[in-house]
């Protein structure tokens, strides 16, 4: 839905997840190949949260952002 | 100013360049669409009522996000630590049966009679004396909220950055005048459809993290158990039941029985704020149609009943998990003005509040720590854009509009609501001021639904169901609800041993007897509604169509497909609701 312009508010949340998974996804990866001190790492730091939840951000924004991109709206 | 003034000396979390460029890209992207909306908020419509072109989607999560403010987020999140799963039941039965009620009964007369406030439903069913009393009691309490929430985002800030209190307040608040006042509400229903996002995004790895550190949900059970034993706490087992221990006063952390739950807080403290906060009913009353209206706050009831996951749960996460780093020992919250004092921020102490920060710091590394700030910063927006935009409405049409300028041009309504937008923001920060030496946030916002929201709930209510209802009893009604509340306040803050009348029990505590001022104040709302309209004269029935059940002819929906009907939706979250009261009771 537009509601009051050519850009659709899931556009606009798309390219929010989209931009944040893709930072997030990018921080665990660094945290990966440079892991931090034990001292300083947090809780249940193995599981690597940033990476798969970055992921399924950055998916899920990338999926909102291209079903709601301008160019395929109908005008 | 120099930026190390803005740090305190101690803080939860440091943030990593990426957090911060998480919470700046955040801040540029509301901006942004306040900015690119700007152009869409030209006519009265537009500005105070988005147009009322919003898809049921859009509205039911803008409906639900208004809600969803860092009050709400770190509120409830510190009185599920302190009360147990008992605080679910401002989720459940504190909100769907009302969600429900607005979607299938209400929203039909508020969407029929096209008002653009709930006061401005009142000045047509009762008159202008209803309006104003019930719209300057609204705005009285919307900015007093807003300082609430203002207040609870800044706490956060300076918990877990350590940024200084004043400049959180002044940055975001700010950012919230600048974005509503040039879009108007579809700008701030756009935001909070955004923000709603984000708080899942940003919130929702906590309980899952949380409950594979605990072992499940029967870990987490049996760890609670065994800390609250250790600590000498007494019945520690009603920390994780829902309804088995509200038999009496005595038996559960709340102080609470189920007469106060079931009809205190189920039948008029949550009908009221659902169905008569124009805070979260103006988000519904932008719906394109009646269907989309209704739709409205059923998708927001189904998604209310997933909001424990990301708040309760963190609080019980809070009561099973969180260790002192340095002793490893059991790290006890405690209230809000002990931990704040000299003394106990010495000792370095933690309010119940601030669980979900220290929940966010204990799983969340850079990158996820700043969606989750982000999160929390992103429900404090959400609610204070609520109260901003509800605030400019109503003062707009229902006092500026109704009593100061009679024949005031489309024109200079939206003037005046992009005026009332920045001093609504101005008032709030002073508000924010006033709450800092409150002992805990959520008490007093209940204080102050049962002084406004239960009354009018009452008057709302018989003016839609009971035609005979007067104006001058709507009128007497609603100021003797509102009398009422105040006085049973005031009589329990001058004498203590009051509350074994207000609240039938000694032993009940703060939340009991906020329950139980609403339950009698809307009683006496309605009495004294009943009795004056019996011995006035009513309006003809003419002037009541489409305000009242019996005169109003509702649209039928015969054929629209079952799955298409708000009636079968409304059924299934119900259903769930049930089930979920059965599991965790």
């Amino acid at each position: 839905m537009k509601s009051g312009g050519s850009l659709s508010i899931w556009f606009f949340i798309g390219v929010s997840l989209l931009v944040n998974g893709i930072i997030i996804f990018a921080a665990g990866i660094y945290e990966l190949v440079q892991p931090p001190p034990p001292e300083t790492q947090v809780v249940l730091f193995q599981y690597h949260a940033s990476v798969w939840w970055g992921a399924v951000l950055a998916l899920l924004g990338a999926f909102f952002s291209w079903q709601f991109a301008p160019s395929r709206s109908p005008q | 100013m120099n930026p190390a003034l803005l740090l305190s000396s101690s803080t939860l979390v440091h943030l990593s360049p990426v957090d911060l460029i998480i919470i700046a890209f955040y801040f540029l992207l509301v901006l942004a669409i306040g900015l690119y909306l700007r152009e869409q908020a030209n006519t009265g419509e537009d500005f105070f009522m988005a147009g009322r072109e919003m898809t049921a989607w859009v509205a039911g999560l803008a409906f639900l996000s208004a809600n969803l403010g860092s009050l709400e987020l770190m509120g409830w999140a510190g009185n599920a630590y302190k009360y147990g799963i008992l605080a679910a039941h401002w989720y459940w039965i504190g909100a769907i049966p009302a969600m429900l009620f607005l979607a299938l009964v209400m929203m039909p007369f508020y969407h029929i009679c096209k008002t653009h406030s709930v006061p401005g439903y009142l000045k047509l069913r009762y008159g202008p004396g209803s309006q104003t009393l019930s719209s300057i009691s609204f705005a009285f309490m919307t900015v007093l909220m807003s300082g609430i929430n203002m207040y609870a985002m800044a706490v956060v800030m300076r918990v877990v950055l350590g940024w200084d209190i004043h400049f959180s307040i002044w940055v975001s608040s700010i950012t919230v005048a600048v974005y509503v006042a040039l879009g108007g509400l579809r700008s701030a229903i756009f935001n909070e459809v955004l923000q709603f996002f984000l708080i899942w995004a940003g919130a929702l790895l906590i309980p899952i993290l949380g409950l594979v550190e605990a072992g499940g949900w029967d870990g987490l059970k049996a760890k609670i158990l065994t800390n609250l034993t250790e600590q000498h706490v007494a019945n520690p087992g009603a920390y994780t039941h829902l309804w088995s221990t509200l038999g009496d006063f005595g038996n559960n952390p709340m102080g609470i029985n189920w007469v106060g739950i079931v009809f205190g807080l189920g039948a008029v403290i949550s009908m009221g704020y659902w169905t008569t906060d124009f805070l979260v009913v103006q988000r519904v009353l932008a719906a394109k149609d009646l269907r989309s209206a209704k739709l409205a706050p059923i998708i927001g009831a189904a998604f209310k009943m997933m909001v424990p996951f990301i708040v309760i749960l963190p609080g019980l996460l809070g009561l099973a998990l969180l260790r002192d780093p340095h002793t490893g020992s059991l790290l006890r919250l405690v209230p809000g003005d002990l931990a704040w004092s000299e003394a106990g921020r010495a000792q370095g102490l933690h309010s119940y509040d601030e669980v979900l920060p220290l929940m966010l710091a204990r799983y969340c590394g850079p990158g996820l720590l700043g969606l989750g700030i982000t999160a929390l910063i992103a429900g404090f927006m959400s609610g204070m854009a609520g109260n901003v935009s509800a605030f400019a409405t109503v003062w707009t049409y229902d006092i500026y509009g109704a009593l100061i300028n009679k024949n005031a041009s489309d024109e200079s309504k939206v003037r005046m609501g992009r005026w009332c937008t920045l001093i609504g923001v101005a008032v709030s920060i002073g508000t924010a001021y006033l709450v800092m030496n409150a002992q805990s946030i959520m008490d007093y916002v209940q204080a102050l639904f049962s002084f406004f929201i239960a009354p009018l709930f009452g008057t709302v209510i018989l003016g839609m169901l009971w035609k005979r209802a007067t104006p001058a009893g709507g009128f007497w009604g609603l100021l003797a609800g509102i009398g009422s509340s105040v006085g049973m306040y005031a009589w329990v803050k001058v004498d203590p041993a009051a509350v074994k009348y207000v609240a039938l029990s000694s032993q009940a505590q703060d939340q009991a007897q906020n329950m139980f001022r609403a339950l009698w104040c809307w009683l006496i709302c309605v009495v004294v509604t009943v009795v004056v309209s019996l011995v006035t004269k009513p309006k003809p029935d003419a002037e009541l169509t489409n305000l009242v059940y019996a005169l109003t002819p509702i649209p039928h929906e015969e054929n629209v497909a079952l799955i298409h009907r708000p009636i079968f939706w409304g059924l299934v979250v119900a259903i769930v609701f049930l089930i979920l009261q059965i599991i965790f009771w």
